[in-house]
């Protein structure tokens, strides 16, 4: 078996030089890291993205022939991506396969919606996977092939499948969605319940495909940062700065300091605005109104920050590749952190009050628990795996721009409930508040937006950055002339997702909504 | 016990006095464009209309228009022109009751009319709306959501986000509509007793926003059903979609903004 590749965050690696198994050799390298590294991607890509320095054609002679370029039966190639987070590194190994190949999910549970994808997008089966499903409900690329043996002119309508079922007396099912008594994206939630108890609960997605990798292979270049901002909406700088990230690394391009510091700045804003609002709603959750109230509010001071800085307060139109759009002049930075102080102590107050409350904290503790074993079983990331004592933060483990020179500690807690959940998010609250001050004090000069220039030709490049939900990972492809050939998105919500039905297991069915919220995932960031 | 009151005092009043006294809106904030179709060269490029990523701005006939129903309010096109005809400006009031109306070719600014008779009569002083995501990036989502924090206080004007579209007067649309989307639309249009009304918030919901014409969905809500008030923007800035409801039930002047 040869050695796996190591690859740097933001590096870009030479297609040629990362490990190309056999699939039984794919499966064993998978079977042997999966225990103890972390899945960042697992993807699939057509065999016409292939280049030249892999030994087959480029795909300029394929391109000309249009969208539909996938050919029916061509080999599809799978790349593994997993992370060693305590040191920094990554590797990655690909194989190609035909129609189906042995499932990883039994050796890999990490792997589960990774390999749902994969039999979705490209009609590739992977033979023994425990419950293959599709995610999001539409045709894969490949004409003719279908994992689930469609006919072409079959329509797929969204949650028309299987679903886990319990049989027996007194056992009955629930069935909410797509569309929710709240403002919030659609999604169907299925439980089998016993009496008030909730076995088991299988959600079921796909409501919010828009075809954006789809639409990242194939559609108009001048979309892709409305694109990268609207993937998921509410995390517009992560993946904003995910996408600058990959395309900068790829064309060894040199982004200002001060660019750096301005996009660290917007991203902890994104973290504080998110991370407020979902104290607040886990509030309102259990009825206590006055920090409900207030969060409510002050979110909405954070996001106000973000439009000070660039208009729109979701940071629309701020990360470009090579820097940001907008600069801070002396005045505006000052704007910026007495804002910052106030919403500091108002957050304090709101948030403190709640934790001080015994019947917040009866509701919260040892409500919707998943076990560090859990957490590291499925992959979780973000506030979701810190709140189980995963000590995993891409701001630390592979640090990018800014937090290279800047480092903000880690908040974890052992608990794995919601209390465990939102009190991590109140730890990350008051330290991205201190890393912002820091950051504009000693907010470096210089220009903020340089060219970015030409991709490195065959190359991989794998971006991270921790957005507020978790790791976004973007996953940066070039063909033979530099072209972006192959772009793959993770939000943070595709690990978590299952993070949520685990936590569901034995609760209350009327626990949902707080246990819900203190994962607060992102529908359309899952749906792509 | 103690304790919250303490906070309480902490916390203020914050909700503003909207509409008695009018927003300030952040000065990079990008909101209505300022068109100038008569300044543009006699050797432009169009470099406006190549920069679009969405298609709003054109030249039909020669003649420059930005769609403010297309619109993303990225200001590619403000930057693309050296002649200096296209400008956003702050104003934040952008609603409208038809699509034609959005086209801005330096005309009169559209502003959205009042519902009227029966339908003003029933709902100018409550309405109640159900909100559906279809396909919606959860920005819209999310300020619709701010309308009812205290700042806002949306309740005060007599409008209301409810749980059931057996309780809603009307529906609130985000999102471009997914084809996954389509059937739960339908259905929970179908389920809002009538006279319902129909306001499609946000670039995509009005359009379909950046995924215009993408095969996976319907280029925005009215594809599938009718519209009565599109309100503008990726997404529209809150203070956006208060003023549009508002003037949608008569509670603003029809000449103000």
């Amino acid at each position: 078996m040869s050695t796996p590749r190591t690859l740097r965050m933001g590096e870009a690696v030479p297609l040629a030089e990362i490990p190309r198994l056999d699939t039984a050799g794919f499966r064993a390298r998978v079977t042997d890291v999966a225990w103890r590294l972390r899945l960042v991607a697992l993807f699939g890509r057509p065999s016409y993205a292939l280049t030249a320095s892999e030994g087959r054609p480029s795909s300029s002679s394929v391109a000309a022939e249009g969208q539909s370029a996938v050919e029916p039966g061509a080999p599809v190639t799978l790349t593994a991506i997993f992370a060693d987070d305590r040191n920094g590194q990554m590797q990655a190994f690909s194989t190609d396969v035909g129609a189906s190949y042995p499932a990883l999910t039994p050796d890999c549970p990490q792997a589960n919606g990774f390999e749902r994808e994969i039999a979705e997008q490209w009609g590739v089966r992977p033979e023994g996977h425990p419950w293959l499903k599709p995610l999001r409900y539409h045709r894969s690329a490949v004409p003719g092939r279908d994992a689930w043996g469609r006919a072409p002119g079959t329509a797929i309508e969204p949650s028309v499948t299987d679903f886990f079922r319990v049989e027996g007396e007194a056992v009955h099912e629930v069935a909410v969605g797509p569309v929710h008594a709240g403002v919030i994206e659609p999604g169907h939630f299925r439980f089998q319940c016993f009496g008030e108890t909730v076995l088991h609960l299988e959600i079921a997605l796909g409501y919010q495909h828009r075809g954006v990798e789809q639409a990242l292979r194939h559609g108009d270049a001048r979309r892709v940062m409305p694109y990268m901002e609207t993937l998921a909406g509410d995390t517009t700088i992560g993946h904003a700065t995910a996408y600058a990230q990959a395309l900068e690394s790829a064309a060894g391009a040199r982004v200002s300091a001060r660019a750096h510091a301005l996009r660290a700045v917007a991203l902890e804003l994104e973290r504080l605005a998110n991370h407020t609002g979902d104290l607040g709603a886990l509030a309102g959750d259990v009825a206590f109104l006055p920090t409900m109230s207030y969060c409510g509010r002050i979110r909405g001071d954070f996001l106000n920050m973000t439009a000070l800085i660039c208009g729109n307060r979701f940071g629309r139109g701020l990360v470009r590749p090579g820097g940001v759009r907008w600069d801070l002049d002396p005045a505006r930075k000052d704007e910026l952190l007495s804002r910052l102080a106030a919403a500091e102590a108002d957050t304090k107050s709101a948030v403190e009050l709640m934790f001080d409350s015994p019947s917040v904290l009866a509701r919260f503790e040892e409500t919707g628990t998943v076990s560090f074993d859990e957490c590291e079983s499925l992959g979780l990331v973000g506030p979701a795996a810190r709140a189980c004592g995963a000590e995993r933060d891409v701001r630390q483990d592979f640090p990018g721009g800014m937090y290279r020179f800047q480092q903000i500690p880690v908040g974890t807690w052992s608990t794995g409930d919601v209390f465990g959940r939102a009190f991590v998010r109140w730890l990350e609250i008051q330290r991205s508040i201190a890393f912002i001050r820091e950051v504009l004090q000693t907010l470096p000069e210089g220009d903020v937006l340089a060219p970015c220039g030409p991709l490195a030709p065959d190359s991989l490049v794998v971006s991270l950055v921790e957005g507020w939900r978790g790791e976004v990972a973007h996953v940066l492809i070039t063909g033979a002339q530099g072209q972006r050939e192959f772009y793959k998105i993770v939000d943070p919500s595709f690990h978590n997702w299952m993070g949520l039905a685990i936590a569901m297991r034995d609760q209350a069915i009327s626990d949902f909504p707080i246990c819900n919220k203190s994962f607060n995932l992102s529908y359309c960031g899952h749906d792509l | 016990m103690l304790s919250v009151i303490k906070a309480r005092a902490k916390q203020k009043y914050r909700t503003s006095r909207y509409p008695a006294e009018a927003p300030v809106m952040p000065d990079r904030f990008q909101g209505l464009p300022e068109v100038k179709p008569d300044a543009c060269g006699a050797d432009c490029q169009a470099g406006c209309v190549q920069a679009c990523p969405v298609g709003a701005v054109s030249r039909g006939g020669g003649r420059l228009a930005v769609d403010l129903g297309r619109c993303l309010f990225c200001g590619e096109c403000e930057r693309a022109c050296p002649h200096g005809c296209i400008r956003f400006t702050r104003d934040h009031a952008l609603a409208a009751r038809s699509r034609e109306a959005f086209v801005r070719d330096g005309g009169p600014k559209p502003l959205a009319a009042a519902l009227d008779g029966r339908l003003r009569k029933l709902y100018g002083r409550s309405l109640k709306l159900r909100q559906v995501s279809a396909g919606g990036c959860n920005a819209c989502e999310a300020d619709c959501n701010v309308l009812g924090t205290l700042v806002f206080d949306l309740g005060r004007f007599g409008i209301q986000f409810v749980a059931s579209p057996r309780h809603a007067d009307g529906l609130l649309i985000t999102g471009p509509v997914t084809k996954n989307m389509e059937l739960a639309l339908r259905k929970t249009y179908d389920a809002v007793p009538e006279p319902r009304i129909v306001i499609a918030v946000g670039a995509c919901a009005i359009a379909g926003g950046p995924y215009i014409d993408h095969d996976e969905v319907r280029n925005g809500a009215a594809s599938v059903v009718p519209v009565d008030l599109y309100v503008p923007g990726c997404p529209p800035n809150p203070w956006t979609i208060l003023d549009g409801l508002l003037r949608l039930l008569g509670r603003i002047p029809d000449h103000a903004g």
